[in-house]
């Protein structure tokens, strides 16, 4: 097709040119994933401690079997519930002593009240919806008390707003960078082409045949750096599992989103730049 | 087949480029536009393959109005119509044969059909032998000639010649021209834009005088002896009765 061709010549013609637009483009889509990645490694992090939010519920000495039983699987049911664990007086003597080695034979069975352990669903670990499910296990009369670490719980949450919101504002910020640069980069083949395009329009070129061969420039420009933008972040990725700490990396679809969204870039691009252009001739 | 009726443009920092400017041209007709520099020959051109819209009046071409023309519309009137520029205006990187290719490719026109096409257009241009050869290797005659194969190779009903003469020294001048004489005995109108008197006097085509935007002469409306041509840049001053049609 004329367009492909076209679009093969004008990278042949300029080679310099095409490389720094991949590399332009790459570059900003490298800083954008270097964000992507610590913001799923923080996300990951923060989910991993979130795990530990549970409503500890103690009973009392006199609780019967029957009755708890009953309460485990009332509780099992609530909308926001995971898991319900009954934890006896032996394993609450058993983990106790495991934890606290150095105590293990201050601790005596019968020191420790049995418990069930109520784990939420990810997305119910607010303090809020802590604080209600701890409210209504508390009205069971065979509880002694409940603990749900209300401070710690508090902060956490907090921390996880904040990240989301920071992660949320910057990866805009990131992304629209990305966009600008890669405009100008597009921009500046569109430049470096004006006379071809006008002597295009002067001949009776469709905007259609003018406009396509900078699209799949821009596309084949865009995938280009987002797989190389990919590249670098996995050897940055690699090098800080190396020498600092254990991170994860991200899963095929969010790589091929990635690069999915680095041709779109690169065609919304080119799209805007040639349409200026267009315009104004 | 072209018609300015009360063409009227200006420009939001220079002005009044064009005012109260009508005329006809007829298929196949042969019209220099004259004028000194600034007069607005290039404008009038500009508006016949509608790069720009009058500000006032219409400008009417081969069906197509500039009140009502589509992007599509002007795309496709401009098909149909040879634009030759003074600065020649090739593409640097391509040689003289792909130059005129282009203007056929960009069209969507069929691989096949074009090789024969631009072979026709060179030899009738006079430059088969040097199809290979880039713009830089070609002197300026030649680098015209090329411009004028490319508008050609869509057989236009109309070339439109920007002062085609303007960078030629006077033997190319006299051979370009006479390549436009020779497209126009073959049917083509030609209207061409020039400050070069000299070729005005020694043909006998029409010729439209502009000054300060204005049709000064044309000498479709006068007899022959009135002429203004005699001495070299002695435009008219006033506007005469040329509010045609």
């Amino acid at each position: 097709m004329q367009s492909v061709s076209e679009a093969l010549t004008a990278s042949r013609r300029a080679p310099l040119l095409s490389a720094l637009g991949v590399v332009t483009i790459s570059f900003s889509l490298f800083a954008f994933g270097l964000f992507g990645l610590v913001a799923i490694n923080i996300r990951k992090a923060l989910d991993q401690v979130s795990e530990r939010v549970e409503v500890r519920a103690f009973l009392s000495d006199s609780a019967d079997i029957e009755g708890v039983a009953a309460a485990m699987k009332d509780i099992g049911e609530f909308p926001e519930v995971n898991r319900v664990d009954y934890v006896s007086k032996e394993q609450a003597l058993e983990r106790a002593r495991k934890e606290m080695g150095e105590f293990a034979d201050v601790f005596e069975a019968g020191v420790l009240p049995a418990s069930i352990e109520v784990h939420l669903r990810a997305d119910q670990r607010s303090p809020s919806v802590v604080k209600a499910v701890a409210d209504r296990i508390k009205t069971y009369h065979f509880v002694d008390d409940v603990r749900y670490g209300e401070e710690w719980v508090e902060k956490l949450y907090r921390m996880r707003n904040i990240a989301t919101v920071a992660g949320i504002a910057l990866g805009i910020a990131f992304a629209a960078v990305a966009v600008i640069i890669i405009g100008a980069t597009i921009r500046m083949t569109v430049l470096a082409r004006a006379k071809e395009i006008s002597i295009m329009r002067l001949v009776g070129a469709t905007d259609m045949f003018i406009r396509l061969p900078f699209l799949l420039d821009g596309l084949v420009k865009g995938v280009l750096g987002g797989l190389l933008a990919l590249l670098l972040v996995w050897i940055a990725n690699r090098a800080v599992n190396e020498y600092f700490i254990q991170t994860i990396f991200f899963d095929r679809e969010m790589i091929f989103v990635g690069v999915l969204g680095g041709a779109l870039m690169g065609v919304l691009g080119s799209l805007v730049s040639v349409g200026r252009h267009l315009r104004r001739i | 087949m072209i018609r300015l009726t009360e063409v009227a443009k200006e420009y939001p920092r220079s002005g009044v480029a064009l005012a109260h400017v009508s005329f006809q041209v007829r298929k196949g007709e042969f019209v220099f536009l004259t004028g000194p520099s600034g007069s607005g020959k290039t404008t009038i051109l500009k508006l016949l393959y509608m790069d720009d819209r009058p500000t006032q009046g219409e400008v009417w071409i081969n069906g197509v109005s500039s009140n009502n023309a589509t992007r599509r519309e002007i795309t496709h009137l401009r098909r149909r119509v040879g634009i030759v520029f003074q600065d020649f205006r090739l593409l640097e990187d391509r040689t003289a044969e792909a130059n005129v290719r282009f203007a056929l490719e960009v069209t969507g026109v069929p691989k096949a059909a074009i090789r024969p096409k631009v072979a026709r257009v060179l030899t009738q241009v006079g430059l088969a032998s040097k199809a290979m050869n880039f713009p830089r290797e070609l002197s300026g005659g030649e680098q015209q000639r090329v411009a004028i194969a490319r508008a050609l190779i869509n057989d236009p009903f109309v070339l439109i010649a920007d002062e085609p003469t303007g960078n030629l020294d006077e033997r190319a001048t006299r051979s370009v021209f006479q390549l436009l004489r020779d497209i126009n005995a073959s049917g083509t109108a030609v209207i061409m834009a020039t400050h070069d008197l000299d070729l005005v006097r020694r043909s006998n085509y029409r010729t439209i005088e502009l000054n300060h935007g204005r049709v000064v002469f044309d000498s479709a409306e006068s007899p022959a002896s009135a002429r203004p041509l005699d001495e070299p840049f002695e435009f008219h001053d006033t506007p005469s009765s040329t509010e045609t049609i």
